[in-house]
């Protein structure tokens, strides 16, 4: 069997607000749009994961949220419909998830081996978290691929963002043994916000763009800062700073998920994509991708 | 206006434990006795409805009510899903929640009501309803907790939970659902060894509980951001259910308390505790911090100063 390999790795943000504002069928309320910059990069990304072959999507969410060690969706299917519980005005939405539980099971037994606190999610009325359904839907809104949801474990709470960076870089590194044995081709998901103070009003019109801007202007600056290192491809000096810079603008980063993904692709050294950048209720948010593949990489924006 | 009618309180865990293991550990079986107490004593009182304050409810914007007049679902915990699954359907007092709407509003807040088939009830939410009015015998109003919200937000929050009982003219049983020192075990454990996760919680537990017991609840208010650094994991901005307590039922310290049960729900200090008032006051302390009648939002102390 040949080895497996992570063929792209992806920051997808998931403000509930992206997928509102796309109509999708699934989702109950209906929109006027709003929110395009982030859109039209998602689209954009949709399209090139459509241009590559892989068997499925593994995501670490900060909205399943466990304080006893990792846990891994480890049921086929899920069907039921997701309400935010922030933002349930905009959000309900229909899903029908498959789950690739091999692959799941691996990563779990790869990560018990490197000393992580693990557990399977085997319950089947257990209702799959918005972030995971907000990023998946927008880079692939057929749904045709299985995936893997993988818990957000709490550290940065009961410890550090320090400790946080250690431990989701640890796991990292067990999912990618994991990807490599099972020979399949993955793509990794990151799904968060970086800056993360939200407004606490909303707009009658939440799609009002008029109303949208960044939370304050030193969100803004450490988030461009961040885009400029993921321009520079210095992954490695952006995860060392990235306990500062979750502290800073109490970045949704402090559910681990970007350390997890890059220390996974093992710290690239080469640009990431840039999809696109913009505020949703004065949180930060970019969609970016990595591709290992030096042929089909891009400089999108 | 007539003063708010609040029969009494009610401190208890969200963990599921109490409703979903109840014989796994001695512990959890006492805390489960506690709130089986506490619903007799609901069902003893004539209370017109249960407000249910949880801290397990997280909300950014403003303060959000529930009002779905059945809500219901099959809920599962994040962490605890293999104890197994909550199904729930829970009678709420839609009238009260709209009436609370326009009170909070009218103090400052930004209020909505939330009515949605489906919507995530959490853990603590139906862990208290289940196991304190199993039947729906009286409807209920569960507010959320607004994870930006600090002290003075909170109390103007549970003022305004007054001022709607006032309107409405209702006697209330409010019911704050909250872990007291909520460091769990990072591992899976074996039930039968559950304990406090350190003595240090556990001090500061009995600590809060010997107040509980004399009925200082404006005293433990007062202790709320002392409390907060020291037993509380820091995932919001500050320890608010003493806040809300105090606001909600009067910010005084003539309450008769009784603490029902002290356990460890997989590590962190699981507490049935009631509070009614009563006359004669006891504590020893007075504070110089404001008391806060009217919400005026951020003060924008983070763009003053900017270039
Ligand atoms: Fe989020």
């Amino acid at each position: 069997m040949p080895k497996g390999e992570i063929v792209l790795g992806c920051l997808a943000p998931h403000p509930p607000h992206v997928v509102y504002a796309e109509n999708p069928e699934q989702n109950e309320p209906v929109s006027e749009g709003g929110w395009e910059t982030l859109r039209w990069g998602y689209n954009r990304l949709a399209r090139k994961l459509k241009s590559i072959d892989y068997d499925a999507l593994v995501i670490f969410t900060p909205h399943w949220q466990t304080y006893i060690g990792t846990h891994f969706l480890g049921l086929p299917e899920f069907k039921s419909k997701s309400v935010d519980p922030v933002f349930p005005n905009i959000f309900r939405y229909n899903y029908d998830i498959k789950v690739d539980v091999d692959l799941a099971e691996k990563m779990r037994e790869k990560a018990s081996e490197h000393g992580i606190i693990t557990k399977m999610m085997r319950n089947q009325d257990f209702r799959v978290d918005y972030g995971t359904i907000t990023s998946c839907h927008m880079l692939n809104p057929d749904w045709d691929k299985p995936i893997v949801t993988i818990s957000s474990n709490r550290n940065a709470h009961y410890y550090s963002a320090e400790v946080m960076n250690e431990q989701a870089a640890a796991l990292g590194r067990a999912c990618a043994e994991a990807i490599e044995e099972s020979g399949k081709k993955v793509v990794m998901i990151s799904s968060h916000s970086l800056s993360h103070r939200h407004f606490v009003t909303e707009s009658p019109l939440p799609e009002d763009m008029s109303k949208e801007h960044i939370y304050n202007h030193s969100q803004y600056v450490w988030d461009m800062k961040l885009v400029d290192l993921m321009r520079e491809g210095k992954m490695r000096e952006l995860i060392d700073i990235l306990p500062e810079f979750t502290e800073q603008t109490i970045a949704e980063t402090e559910a681990g998920g970007l350390t997890w993904m890059m220390a996974a692709m093992g710290f690239p050294d080469y640009s990431a994509e840039i999809y696109g950048y913009q505020s949703v209720i004065g949180t930060g948010n970019l969609v970016a991708a990595w591709d290992p593949n030096s042929v089909t990489r891009e400089i999108v924006l | 206006m007539e003063d708010a009618e609040v029969l009494f309180g009610i401190y208890c865990p969200p963990h599921p434990q109490p409703l979903l293991s109840p014989d796994a550990n001695h512990g959890y079986s006492k805390l489960r006795a506690a709130f089986e107490t506490c619903r007799e004593r609901i069902e003893q009182s004539d209370a017109d409805l249960l407000i249910v304050y949880s801290t397990t409810w997280p909300s950014i914007i403003g303060h959000q009510i529930q009002a779905h007049p059945e809500p219901e679902w099959v809920h599962v915990d994040d962490d605890f899903h293999y104890l197994g699954s909550m199904p729930y359907k829970f009678k709420m007092d839609v009238d009260f929640a709209e009436c609370l709407v326009d009170s909070a509003k009218s103090r400052g807040l930004h209020s909505r009501t939330i009515a949605y088939d489906g919507f995530p009830i959490d853990t603590g939410s139906v862990v208290a309803l289940k196991l304190l009015n199993p039947d729906n015998r009286i409807p209920a109003c569960i507010v959320s907790s607004n994870m930006y919200a600090n002290r003075s937000e909170t109390i103007v929050l549970g003022k305004s939970i007054r001022d709607a009982l006032s309107k409405q003219k209702k006697k209330a049983v409010v019911v704050v659902v909250s872990s007291l020192s909520n460091r769990m075990f990072t591992e899976h454990i074996d039930p039968t060894e559950d304990r406090i996760h350190s003595p240090k919680d556990d001090e500061w537990n009995r600590k809060i509980l010997e107040f509980f017991a004399d009925g200082r609840l404006e005293d433990l208010s007062q202790l709320s951001r002392e409390i907060h650094g020291q037993i509380r994991v820091q995932k919001v901005v500050a320890y608010k259910p003493a806040w809300w307590m105090a606001a909600t039922m009067g910010q005084h310290n003539n309450y008769d308390g009784e603490v029902l049960a002290y356990e460890a729900l997989h590590g962190s200090g699981g507490a049935v505790v009631t509070l009614t008032p009563s006359t004669g006051s006891v504590g020893d302390k007075e504070f110089d911090e404001d008391d806060v009648e009217y919400y005026h939002g951020d003060r924008d102390v983070l763009t003053k100063g900017m270039l």
